[in-house]
C-alpha cells in the first residue's frame, strides 16, 4: 500500500476535479470572527441557569402556596 | 506573560494577534478540503470560535498552529458529515486541467459525484492526499490519527472509488 498502487485513481481525480488553484484569503475574516465572538455570547445562557429557572419553576407549580412567602422575601 | 499565556487567560488582544497570524493558513488548509471559498471562510470563523471556546484547554507551551490544524480538520469533517447529501462538488477553484486529455463531459460528472459519495472520513483524506498532494505525515496530525490510519484511509477510499467507478462503467481507475 503506497503512493505507486493508487496512481490511477489519483491521476484521474486530479484530471477530474484537480488541486485548488488559489487558497489565498481575499479578506481579514477578523470582523465576521468579532461579530461571531459578540453574537455567540450574548445569546448563551449557562446549562446551570437553566436548570435553576427549571427548578424554580417547577416549585413554584407544585407548592403554589409558597409563593406569598417569596414575594414577602423578595 | 506571552501571548499564548494572555490566549489562554481569555484575552481578546491576544486572540485577535493569534487570529490574525494564523487565519491564512487555516483557511488554505480548508478551502482544499471543502473546496469553495465562501464554506471555508466561514469554517475558519468556525475553527477559531471552536479554539476561542476551547482556550482553556490549552497548553500555552503547546504548538498552537497545530492545535489550529486540529480544530480546522474537525470542523471540516463535521462540514462533510452536514453536506453528505450534496453530491456537486464545486469546481470553480480547482486549477485548469488539460482540456484535450480531458474526460468526457458526463464521465467526468460521474467521477465527481462517485467522490462525493465518500464517507466523510475517507473523502477528507482522499482529498488532501490523492488531489492536494498532502504528505501523510502532515494530514495524520491534522486529523488526528496515525499515519497507518490515513494510509488505510487512502487506501479504503480508492478501493470504494474503484468498484463505484466500475459499476459505472468506467474503466480508467484500474492501476
Amino acid at each position: 500500500m503506497n503512493h505507486d498502487d493508487d496512481k490511477a485513481v489519483r491521476d484521474l481525480l486530479k484530471q477530474v476535479i484537480g488541486p485548488v488553484a488559489n487558497t489565498e484569503l481575499r479578506h481579514d475574516l477578523w470582523p465576521q470572527m468579532l461579530w461571531r465572538l459578540d453574537h455567540q455570547q450574548a445569546v448563551r445562557i449557562p446549562w446551570f441557569d437553566w436548570a435553576l429557572g427549571a427548578i424554580a419553576g417547577a416549585a413554584l407549580i407544585l407548592f403554589p402556596g409558597a409563593i406569598p412567602a417569596l414575594l414577602y422575601h423578595l | 506573560m506571552d501571548l499564548l499565556e494572555r490566549f489562554t487567560a481569555g484575552d481578546l488582544d491576544a486572540f485577535e494577534a493569534l487570529f490574525c497570524q494564523h487565519q491564512r493558513q487555516v483557511y488554505a488548509w480548508m478551502v482544499r478540503i471543502v473546496r469553495d471559498s465562501g464554506i471555508a471562510e466561514d469554517l475558519t470563523v468556525e475553527t477559531f470560535w471552536r479554539i476561542y471556546r476551547s482556550r482553556a484547554r490549552f497548553d500555552p507551551a503547546g504548538n498552537f498552529g497545530a492545535w489550529a490544524y486540529r480544530i480546522a480538520t474537525n470542523a471540516a469533517l463535521d462540514h462533510l458529515r452536514k453536506s453528505r447529501r450534496e453530491t456537486e462538488l464545486p469546481a470553480d477553484l480547482s486549477a485548469d486541467r488539460c482540456p484535450d486529455t480531458a474526460v468526457q463531459h458526463e464521465t467526468r460528472d460521474r467521477i465527481r459525484q462517485a467522490f462525493a459519495q465518500l464517507p466523510p472520513k475517507y473523502r477528507l483524506v482522499a482529498t488532501l492526499a490523492l488531489i492536494e498532494d498532502e504528505p501523510y505525515e502532515r494530514i495524520a496530525g491534522a486529523a488526528g490519527i496515525s499515519v497507518s490510519l490515513v494510509k488505510i484511509r487512502v487506501f479504503r477510499a480508492v478501493r470504494m472509488l474503484r468498484k463505484q467507478l466500475s459499476s459505472l462503467g468506467i474503466k480508467d481507475a484500474k492501476s
